[in-house]
């Protein structure tokens, strides 16, 4: 027997018959929503990714101490990525008698490869953002040098030997955030004129950085082919090592789309399962007739299974195709959104697509195609036989285990993808449970039903089995769809509110202890809100539990870091509300106990447990005290934070600086020099082009994930049309049996609108408790955002769950009121 | 053919024809199909496989639609009616048993011979079903799911069913064809026997002479042609 040739000749027929058709089209969108969401969120992260790594002025940077060895370079030319060069150092400036000390940066040609510098030609003057930096002979210096050397654009400005033109002011540069906490004002010069300074000699303190960019594989190739050439005093840095804040941001950004995809999975398979099943019931009869005609049972299932294939290979072909175009229609409506030209997708998704489709058909199919082997070819002298009863949520374990593995992988997160499996896990168990139970509650209530509701229970009863898994699956859809929609929308507003207005825009840093009194009625008078000021200190790690610590104690790049610069550490009496303690507990005011309070993620890359005694050495003296405590920070805030902090026992004897954040709104500028003016020593950071950066990047990931959840919401309403079309025939015919019996199109309507009325209310319960249980857990673990209950919630579920599906169920059996009885009968039997 | 129909009769078909399309050419399953069935009468339509026998005794029940042709059923012309008034009128007047049962699943044997009854607003449907049922002989059967119940048990679940609402008329659609011939010569005296006290007028479709040698009058079809 050509079991191949035979299996395309039956899937033909089957075809003309319908069932496959709706096995395919579920496998389709399937593929088609995961592949549409993978291409997409592929786009989109590494979109998001190249434009946070404007703030470093390129995709990745060298940074060193000394001059780079040739082998960087031959790197980066290998993987063919676009290079700068800079070299930043401090050193006075002059302008005739006027000199200040400047942070000088001296870049090459190209610099900077990400992003774009802001200039302007004298304060508050109209700005204008240039690609490339100064040329030759001239530099671009930082505002506060206008006030402190009387320049203004057009002079001339004396760097070391050097006499260079003041071309234009800096008002904002793309990578200010890796000079954070550079005090003196910038200068910006061409590469070509640092031999003309004559500044830099042997032993001169030069930041060495090598910028880079290019494709994401190259870059990360180049990564891994620089890092083992490391040398003490060089590192690596992508935008997510560099800030803390931006890293939060991108990783909640990649956690909402990886929710997205995931979910689509969930919802395309349970697509699959349940138009498995049905295609599977509907080929009983064939399999029976075929073991009676000499098929064997390798036979059967070799020619079901084939049929499998080439539906499967049909429907991820078109899935991926229909996938790619989706996303390029998507990635259209997005290009004036985004600040940069999304990048081409990956194949990545296209792989991730056909083994989901794969995965899923063949998990799900898998069980009831053995079961056909078995069918019983007594069936075929016995029409009256029951056809098998439908496969229990056990047998569907294959393909349950299949999805758990797929989440894991799509969610690319174990976490995630471990919390998504247990609460849709629980929800199920729970839902069987509650829905067996309601169901035979239905039945026992039946006798005293009016007659369309007894018709409608006693057919719930009467496949329990087959409701039940209707009744989950339905449940399972609505649950995601309506996670989808209003927890969906809920959680965005809830990100972006944590965001406040008020949000502080301005480090001001390097105040003396002496000056605090004045710096608090300087922010009155400008009608400020007063700051909250922090000492800080800065002092190098130099053991653990009296054991000496070194970069080498680690693998983890940002833990050899860690150790090997000097903290900012700080000292309060009392804990700050805006940090959670998460561990251990909090000192009390005065306890006379010196010990430390450690911020959760650096004591986990360090390595760090509560007890652990620390030594710090600041200023040439040593301290150790014991960790009492570890503290969750919003790095989100902007506020000032610290990694470690003590108590004032501990620090307060050690000089230390003050720093504080404020917010400046827009066109008070001036309020700046005043501060700066009144107190020199003290500088301010403008933050806000981080912060324009994260918002923006939030706004984007929003509408991002809003337009990847409609694939969802399809893949949900695939379900939902899945899930009716399991019982369509019985309901086609045993309509067309109550009409021979005298059943008016109203009794007709009223019988099935009570039936999928009950499963409608079953399936909404149990959507409405598995949605806000999720929420909860979603909300509070995996995106650290607090969980507030919100009553739509659960009332969506269950007014959706009723009204969807009874809407959808009589849409899908309408055939049973519209039609003579007599051609439904004969087509179903 | 051609013979005077009496405006008595309780079904009366004139010009019927039921046509349907296929890839190639129209297939004629019933052609010009005139006839008139008497009060009380006991008509066997027979007819080899395929002669088109079921389509005519679907036709005449309202059960499907004609592609042209009339049928009166106790006066009242059937496919003036929509899908509902046919149903109403199925209801009131005509009872129906099928070749393969056709019980609903879900229902117990009284459930199911309630249903015409609940169907038409009836009041003491729960009696009247069990004492059909009664008559029946499936009395200790009430509370039996139809796959609980033997071929020939729901076979006569599905006759109390048919009788339960005291139509004036009967349709029967190869009563036997699912039985062995004990089991579908018990069903078959308890069709007579019901038919005979209540004075019901039965029209049934079969392709076994002896069953059709019972009947007051044989009605032939063959392609599609009525021939008596």
């Amino acid at each position: 027997m050509n079991r191949l040739g035979l299996s395309l000749r039956l899937l033909r027929r089957n075809w003309a018959a319908g069932e496959s058709r709706v096995l395919l089209a579920a496998l389709f969108i399937a593929v088609a929503s995961v592949t549409t969401v993978g291409f997409f969120a592929d786009r989109v992260r590494s979109a998001l990714d190249r434009q946070a790594n404007e703030l470093l002025g390129g995709d990745l940077v060298v940074i060193a101490d000394q001059p780079l060895a040739a082998g960087f370079l031959e790197a980066a030319a290998k993987q063919g990525l676009g290079v700068a060069q800079t070299r930043t150092f401090p050193s006075m400036v002059s302008n005739g008698d006027a000199v200040n000390l400047a942070e000088i940066k001296a870049a090459t040609d190209g610099f900077p490869l990400r992003g774009r510098i802001r200039l302007t030609d004298a304060p508050g003057a109209p700005e204008r953002e240039v690609d490339g930096g100064p040329k030759p002979g001239a530099v671009w210096i930082g505002i506060p040098l206008v006030g402190r050397l009387k320049l203004q654009v057009g002079d001339t400005l004396a760097v070391g030997r050097a006499k260079l033109t003041v071309a234009a002011l800096i008002s904002r540069e793309p990578d200010s955030v890796l000079d954070y906490f550079g005090i003196a004002p910038r200068v910006l010069m061409n590469a070509a004129d640092v031999d003309a300074t004559g500044l830099l000699q042997v032993g001169s303190r030069v930041t060495y950085r090598l910028l880079v960019k290019g494709e994401p594989d190259a870059v990360a190739r180049f990564r891994a082919e620089v890092t083992p050439m490391l040398a003490r005093g060089q590192r690596v840095e992508g935008v997510r090592d560099a800030r803390s804040e931006v890293r939060s941001s991108l990783e909640r950004a990649q956690r909402f789309l990886g929710l997205a995809s995931l979910l689509s999975v969930v919802l395309a398979s349970v697509a699959v399962a349940l138009a498995a099943r049905r295609f599977s019931q509907r080929q009983t009869d064939a399999a029976a007739m075929m073991r009676c005609l000499g098929a064997s049972q390798a036979d059967i299932f070799a020619i079901n299974a084939w049929q499998f294939v080439i539906l499967g290979v049909i429907g991820c072909a078109l899935g991926t195709l229909a996938g790619y175009g989706a996303q390029a229609v998507l990635a259209t409506w997005l290009t004036g959104f985004f600040q940069v030209a999304l990048p081409l997708p990956g194949a990545t998704p296209a792989l991730q697509g056909a083994v989901i489709g794969f995965v899923l058909l063949l998990g799900f199919t898998l069980p009831p195609l053995l079961r056909l082997r078995n069918a019983s070819t007594l069936r075929v002298l016995r029409r009256d036989l029951a056809p098998a009863e439908p496969l229990s949520v056990v047998a569907f374990l294959l393909g349950l285990s299949a999805l758990s593995a797929l989440i894991i992988w799509q969610a690319g997160d174990v976490k995630l993808g471990a919390i998504t499996i247990a609460g849709f896990a629980i929800a199920m168990a729970v839902a069987a449970i509650l829905g067996y139970g309601l169901i035979v509650l239905a039945s026992r209530l039946r006798g005293a039903a009016p007659g369309p509701w007894r018709y409608g229970l006693a057919n719930l009863r009467r496949r329990t089995g087959g409701s039940l898994v209707q009744i989950m699956a339905l449940g399972l859809g609505i649950m995601a769809m309506v996670l989808l929609t209003v927890v969906r929308s809920d959680l965005i507003a809830k990100w972006q509110q944590s965001m406040p207005a008020d949000m502080p825009n301005r480090f001001a840093i390097n105040m003396q202890t002496d000056q605090l009194p004045e710096i608090r009625r300087f922010f009155a008078e400008q009608n400020l809100a007063t700051p909250d000021l922090y000492p800080m200190i800065r002092g190098r790690l130099v053991a653990i539990n009296d054991k000496k610590v070194s970069g080498a104690d680690y693998k983890e790049e940002r833990a050899k870091r860690l150790v090997e610069r000097e903290f900012n550490l700080s000292y309060t009496d009392k804990p700050r509300p805006d940090n959670r303690i998460v561990a251990g507990t909090f000192w009390k005011e005065r306890s006379g106990k010196p010990q430390f309070s450690v911020e959760e993620g650096i004591a986990k890359t360090l390595n760090i447990q509560i007890g652990d005694s620390l030594t710090y050495e600041v200023a040439g003296s040593r301290f150790t005290a014991p960790v009492t405590s570890f503290r969750k920070v919003d790095w989100d805030s902007f506020k000032a934070n610290f990694f470690v902090i003590a108590n004032p026992e501990l620090m307060e004897s050690y000089p230390a600086s003050w720093i504080t954040s404020f917010r400046l709104d827009r066109g008070r500028e001036e309020v700046v020099s005043a501060l700066v003016q009144k107190f020199p020593n003290v500088s301010v950071i403008d933050l806000s082009a981080i912060m324009e950066q994260v918002v923006r990047v939030t706004d984007q990931v929003s509408r991002a994930v809003e337009f990847v959840f409609l694939f969802a919401i399809a893949a949900g309403l695939v379900v939902l049309f899945a899930a009716i079309t399991t019982t369509q025939d019985e309901r086609v015919f045993e309509g067309a049996i109550l009409r021979t019996l005298g059943a008016s199109s109203a009794q007709l309507t009223a019988m099935q609108l009570a039936e999928f009325l009950a499963i409608g209310l079953l399936s909404g319960t149990i959507a409405a408790a598995g949605s806000v249980g999720l929420a909860m857990v979603l909300s509070d673990k995996v995106l650290g955002i607090p969980y507030e209950f919100n009553a739509t919630v659960p009332l969506v579920g269950l007014f959706a769950g009723a009204i969807g599906v009874a809407l959808a169920g009589l849409l899908g059996t309408r055939r049973v009121v519209s039609s003579p009885p007599l051609p439904t009968i004969r087509a179903v039997t | 053919m051609g013979q005077e129909v009496r405006p008595a009769a309780i079904v009366r078909a004139a010009g019927l024809t039921k046509q349907v399309a296929t890839p190639d050419h129209t297939l004629v399953i019933v052609r010009d199909a005139n006839l008139a069935v008497q009060a009380g009468e006991a008509v066997a339509i027979l007819g080899a496989s395929g002669s088109g026998k079921s389509t005519l005794l679907g036709l005449l029940a309202g059960l499907d639609v004609p592609s042209s042709g009339k049928v009166w059923i106790d006066g009242e012309d059937l496919f003036a009616l929509d899908e509902d008034g046919r149903a109403r009128l199925r209801g009131r007047m005509v009872g129906f048993v099928f070749q393969s049962f056709q019980l609903l699943p879900a229902l117990t044997a009284l459930e199911n011979v309630m249903l015409p009854l609940e169907l038409a607003g009836g009041r003491d449907a729960k009696a009247r079903a069990s004492r059909v049922l009664e008559e029946v002989g499936l009395g200790d059967r009430l509370g039996h799911y139809p796959r609980q119940l033997s071929g020939g048990e729901q076979q006569r679940v599905a006759v109390a069913r048919a009788f339960v609402t005291e139509p004036k008329l009967l349709f029967a659609d190869e009563p036997t064809g699912n039985l062995d011939s004990v089991t579908g010569d018990h069903v078959i005296e308890l069709l007579f026997r019901m038919n005979r006290e209540r004075g019901t007028t039965l029209v049934l479709v079969t392709h076994d002479e002896h069953l059709a040698a019972r009947c007051g009058r044989r009605i032939r079809i063959v392609s599609g042609v009525v021939q008596e």
